[in-house]
């Protein structure tokens, strides 16, 4: 039997931003699972999606597949020891010990750290994050949050007024915040995730403490030792950063940190691949009666206009599906998750004649989280907000490396 | 003090440099045509010019040093003529720098007229220095404000223009408070801010300045001297300031060198040697965006600036680290390679490493410098840019291709400069050349191949050879060519790479790494099999063209010379897949390249078995018996082809020409024996009418077995005088003749 994430591979991805307002017409089958109800078409758009830009990568995403294929197999590179090496075990693989220990016995770990207060990551669900991927900061400290504040604070002012030199520490329009998430990590190896916030001061009053959140956006790593292993002590390894808020902010913020501390943001897709075992695992997550339904979201390519189809199930009838395909609890093959898409497929195709198998799938939706794949994820359970965030910083550490 | 220090300079003797007098002429003719020039220009005609010229200028030093009393331009004379003999001195040669006390003194004291010191400050162009102390000196007169405003700014302006030909600064950075205070003068401010801007060092960024400096941009607006001098405050201490410069400023200052300009031109260029960089050098920090488009997508390499981040340093002071000390060199200042030299211990890597790429001082500085955290900045950003811009892999960025070549041309000579390869380089090539099309950024790609650097695994295949091989296949005979070219350059790299390894190993440990050693051999000649496998093909598919026939000889002309010019046990003989075709071939220029080829790898064999034989050394390699057959088996086709006319009986290689005569005599060719000698070879048969020609000048029948005995001696050396060097050196080497008179002799085969 073959290994399990390790033949698929976590490849990058080119994101295709251009996140058009195209007509689209939404071919909308609603599904439960078994189906009983007939599709019906919807005109008009839903969400920005991108498939026109899509379609443009069409005709080359075969040959992308080849390159990805080649990236896993990258031989050392020699000078940069390790830390250069592609010396990653198969992706997840190392997850897979830990599902079996979770209470759920789902294939997601619930937060790994006992004493981890849920109301303190509250704020970070049910929001639109943005993934990046960051090369390993250098001589970034922990411990000079409060300094970093100050500068970024004053170098966000300057941005904002190109030419108007600003002095740094004094009252600005826009408050930083930089703060340590000591909670969002995997095991104790990994660095605390930081959380970066942009609040407005109101002009009017500006010794009320009202102050609105802008922006927010924040570094983790969740189990990263791959990454976090292989460099050197004046690296920081936070490999992954999420953002909410306007982009001219995430472009301020990251340019900043790309100076300060000599790193590379780079946008993380997420490959139609990954997000079939993000609906395979989340799909096998224990999760209370009256969960909203398991959502997938297929583009079809090829066609003059963008055309999506959507597809939902029950989750509890999905679960009883991936109960019946999953083998050994407590771990996750590629052959099982290929064997729950094709059940999928196989049922759509029964009952509508379409070959999903032949679209491309971009979005999955469950009550864990729902993730999409120009890189955009949605967290909807704290309980699994970590185990999310361990598959999101794999992800992150293989477009890095 | 002042009087003091004017005697001690009037006691040196005056010093003009005398070879700079030549070409006073020669500027002077841009000079404006005032009434005492013409009479200068008369002077200048007498032999005893410049005793005369030397004697006024003393005179009128010393009438300016003694002037009491406010003298009235119009009315004395006496003024006059010394004002007018400091102004042509200044203008033709410059002034020596022991006058710049006494004149700068008279000139800000305010004794004279403003028009008087107007004229002697225009005329203060020194001949090589201007000393600090009588700056010094005459900035204590602004004090006292004894002259006026327009003075006052016209001194500030000729400082600024003479900053570089000071001598020393140090008393000068000393008034560093004193120049500042004077940005509150409106008029003063854009000038004083330039003063300041040249002035300035990190010791000088105070915060009360910044907070002063706020406050007049607060007043003032957005200033350009303002933004400059902050935006260079921001670059000593951003941690106290920060500032974006709008990316279309173009001059931030007043151009103040206006009435000097000539002047300081000549002066710079008699002074060439030591001229100081340009001012300005370092501002232009502020990246132009020319498109738009999403953050971090646009290709840029970041300016070299120093870091940020050693803000950290007064907070923590536990931490161990070399060079985040408060004196630390900026980057921004790294103009020459004088002053990496000076600052090589307390140099600081910019704050973001791929500014490097595009800066050959920090290059050397890296390769000094062998620090992996260096390496791995470099190696993250570099990867991941390559990534995210590369044209081909990437959905919609077809459109910046021209950006994307610049940035690969940059990043190939960066590899250049330090000879090697960068590692994120070699992924992105695995990663993408699959998908490559051949065409896009063609040249670029190629030449970023031969940094490949050389390991040990076994992947090389997957990654380099297959991919190439397809591509090269598939595409055009100029393809092929290049990349003939870049596997060459690539072997050569290696190579280079391989001998120094040695070197440093040989030291060490001396010969116990053999079996690494043996691995990368055996990676070098899977390279050379590689380039004979596609190169057999090649010629097959473009049938025996002679562009290709060259690339593939010009590879084999690095690899038959392995031993000897490497020292390394590798010596591989060219398929015959191409040995053939080159022998055959209709052009005497790959003939002419496969004897070189031949000759240098007889020289080698024949020096790795006298090595052998003496057992000098204790070769850890010896070339097996079945590269000496193989060398001979080519040597006897080659000798029979083209001396002994025997090729088709004596060729013995399995692949080779050997044929009956039974067939021959079928193909009806009456003279099939010598049909590739050196006379008759299609390549050479050029040759041979040439010299029929001028031989028999009166026969026309082109009698070409004429050619015989002597005369072929004499072909010969036609073929030879005709530049042919490769054949002369296989013939002199391979063949042994017996005698002069002997004609043919069987060829000396054995080695």
């Amino acid at each position: 039997m073959s290994r399990r994430r390790g033949e698929a591979s976590t490849p990058r991805k080119r994101n295709k931003k251009g996140q058009e307002k195209a007509s689209t017409r939404r071919f909308r089958p609603r599904q439960t699972w078994p189906p009983g109800a007939v599709p019906r078409r919807r005109g008009g758009s839903r969400e920005g999606d991108s498939n026109g830009a899509w379609r443009a990568a069409a005709p080359r995403s075969g040959s992308v597949m080849e390159s990805e294929a080649a990236a896993r197999t990258l031989p050392s590179a020699g000078r940069l020891s390790g830390a250069a090496r592609r010396s990653r075990g198969p992706l997840f693989g190392r997850a897979h010990g830990r599902f079996g220990q979770g209470s759920a016995g789902g294939p997601l770990p619930p937060c790994s750290q006992e004493n981890a207060d849920p109301q303190k990551t509250a704020f970070l669900l049910r929001k639109q994050w943005t993934l990046y991927s960051v090369t390993p900061l250098y001589r970034f400290s922990s411990a000079n949050l409060k300094e970093y504040a100050r500068l970024l604070g004053a170098f966000i002012a300057a941005e904002k007024q190109k030419g108007l030199a600003v002095e740094v520490g004094v009252d600005l329009d826009i408050k930083v915040t930089f703060s340590s998430l000591p909670d969002l990590r995997g095991s104790d190896q990994d660095q605390a995730a930081m959380l970066v916030q942009l609040s407005s001061r109101s002009s009017v009053s500006p010794k009320n403490s009202e102050e609105k959140l802008m922006w927010s956006g924040w570094f983790c790593c969740v189990s990263g030792d791959d990454l976090s292993e292989n460099v050197p002590e004046d690296f920081t390894c936070l490999p992954l950063f999420l953002a909410n808020g306007a982009e001219s902010y995430v472009a301020i913020v990251g340019s900043w940190f790309q100076k300060t501390f000599d790193c590379r943001f780079c946008r993380l897709a997420i490959s139609p691949l990954n997000l079939t075992w993000m609906a395979a695992m989340w799909t096998g997550c224990k999760v209370e009666k009256n969960a909203s339904a398991t959502e997938l979201v297929f583009s079809v390519p090829c066609l003059p206009q963008p055309l999506d189809i959507s597809y939902a199930i029950h989750p509890e009838d999905a679960k009883a599906l991936w109960d019946t395909v999953q083998k050994t609890p407590g771990e996750i093959t590629q052959e099982e998750v290929d064997l729950f898409m094709d059940c999928l497929y196989s049922h759509f195709h029964r009952h509508f004649k379409i070959h999903l198998s032949a679209t491309k799938l971009v979005k999955v939706s469950t009550a864990i989280a729902s993730a999409h794949c120009d890189g955009i994820i949605k967290f909807l359970q704290s309980k699994y907000l970590i185990g999310v965030l361990m598959l999101l910083t794999e992800l992150a550490i293989s477009q890095i490396q | 003090m002042q009087r003091r220090q004017s005697s001690k300079n009037s006691k040196q003797p005056l010093q003009v440099p005398r070879s700079n007098q030549t070409d006073l002429s020669a500027w002077r003719k841009g000079g404006r045509t005032d009434p005492e020039k013409s009479l200068q220009n008369h002077q200048s005609r007498n032999s005893q010019v410049n005793e005369s010229k030397q004697d006024s200028l003393e005179q009128a030093v010393s009438y300016f040093e003694k002037v009491q009393n406010r003298v009235s331009l119009k009315k004395s004379e006496v003024l006059q003529k010394h004002l007018a003999t400091v102004e042509s001195i200044a203008l033709q040669k410059g002034l020596p720098p022991e006058v710049f006390d006494v004149l700068l003194n008279v000139a800000l004291d305010g004794k004279l007229a403003d028009a008087v010191n107007t004229r002697l400050l225009k005329s203060l162009i020194p001949a090589s220095v201007i000393p600090e102390t009588s700056v010094v000196s005459s900035v204590s007169w602004l004090c006292v404000s004894k002259c006026s405003g327009s003075i006052q700014l016209l001194f500030i302006r000729w400082l600024i223009a003479m900053f570089d030909f000071i001598d020393h600064k140090e008393q000068l950075h000393a008034l560093y408070g004193f120049f500042f205070s004077f940005l509150q003068d409106e008029k003063m401010c854009p000038y004083v801010c330039h003063l300041l801007y040249l002035l300035t060092r990190k010791e000088s960024v105070k915060p009360f300045r910044i907070r002063r400096l706020l406050d007049l941009q607060a007043k003032m607006g957005m200033q350009p001297h303002l933004q400059a001098l902050l935006s260079l405050y921001k670059l000593f201490c951003p941690e106290l300031v920060s500032i974006t410069l709008p990316g279309k400023m173009k001059t931030y200052f007043k151009n103040s060198e206006g009435p000097w300009k000539a002047a300081i031109n000549t002066v710079r260029q008699r002074n060439r040697e030591n001229s100081p960089v340009s001012q300005l050098l370092f501002l232009g920090t502020a990246q132009h965006q020319s498109r738009k488009r999403k953050w971090n997508t646009q290709l840029i390499i970041p300016a070299s600036s120093a870091s940020v981040n050693n803000l950290a340093e007064g907070k923590e002071k536990n931490r161990v680290d070399l060079y985040s000390t408060s004196e630390s060199f900026p980057v921004e200042q790294l103009q020459t390679f004088s002053q990496l030299l000076q600052n090589i211990h307390h140099l600081e890597f910019p704050s973001q490493m791929g500014s490097v790429l595009t800066n050959p001082l920090l290059l050397h500085y890296m390769n000094c410098i062998k620090d992996e955290s260096i390496y791995l900045r470099l190696y993250y950003w570099m990867g991941q840019t390559l990534q995210e811009e590369c044209t081909w892999c990437v959905v919609e960025s077809y459109q910046y291709e021209e950006e994307f070549k610049d940035f690969l041309e940059t990043v190939y000579k960066a590899e250049c400069f330090l000879q090697e390869g960068f590692s994120s380089c070699e992924e992105f090539l695995y990663k993408s050349l699959p998908l490559w099309d051949g065409f896009c950024c063609r040249s670029q790609v190629l030449r970023l191949m031969t940094w490949i650097p050389l390991r040990s695994f076994s992947e090389m295949k997957s990654h380099l050879y297959d991919p190439l091989a397809q591509l090269f296949f598939t595409s055009s005979l100029y393809f092929k060519c290049s990349v003939l070219e870049s596997l060459k350059e690539l072997l050569q790299n290696w190579l280079n790479w391989l001998v120094i390894q040695l070197d440093s190993e040989s030291d060490s440990q001396g010969y116990s790494l053999n079996t690494t050693l043996s691995g990368l051999v055996n990676v070098v000649a899977e390279l050379v099999h590689f380039v004979g496998w596609i190169s057999t093909i090649a010629l097959r598919l473009e049938s025996n063209a002679t562009f290709l026939l060259y690339f593939i000889l010009d590879f084999y002309e690095t690899v038959c010379d392995i031993y000897l010019r490497y020292n390394l046990p590798l010596l591989i003989m060219p398929p015959p897949g191409v040995f053939y075709p080159a022998l055959l071939s209709m052009d005497s220029v790959s003939l002419n390249q496969l004897c070189y080829v031949m000759y240098r790898y007889r020289t080698n064999l024949v020096a790795a078995k006298e090595n052998e034989l003496i057992k000098k050394k204790i070769l850890p390699f010896k070339f097996s018996s079945q590269t000496y057959q193989e060398y001979n088996q080519y040597l006897i086709a080659m000798v029979g082809c083209l001396w002994t006319s025997s090729a088709f009986q004596k060729d013995i290689h399995p692949q080779g020409i050997r044929l009956d005569d039974e067939v021959l005599k079928k193909t009806g060719v009456q003279e099939f024996k010598t049909g590739f000698n050196i006379v008759y070879h299609p390549a050479m048969m050029g040759y041979a009418l040439l010299f029929l020609q001028q031989a028999w000048p009166d026969d026309n029948t082109f009698n070409f077995s004429l050619i015989k005995g002597r005369k072929w001696n004499w072909y010969l050396e036609y073929l030879y005088a005709q530049g042919l060097k490769g054949l002369k050196l296989f013939i002199e080497s391979s063949i042994n003749r017996v005698s002069q008179a002997s004609q043919r002799k069987e060829g000396n085969v054995q080695v």
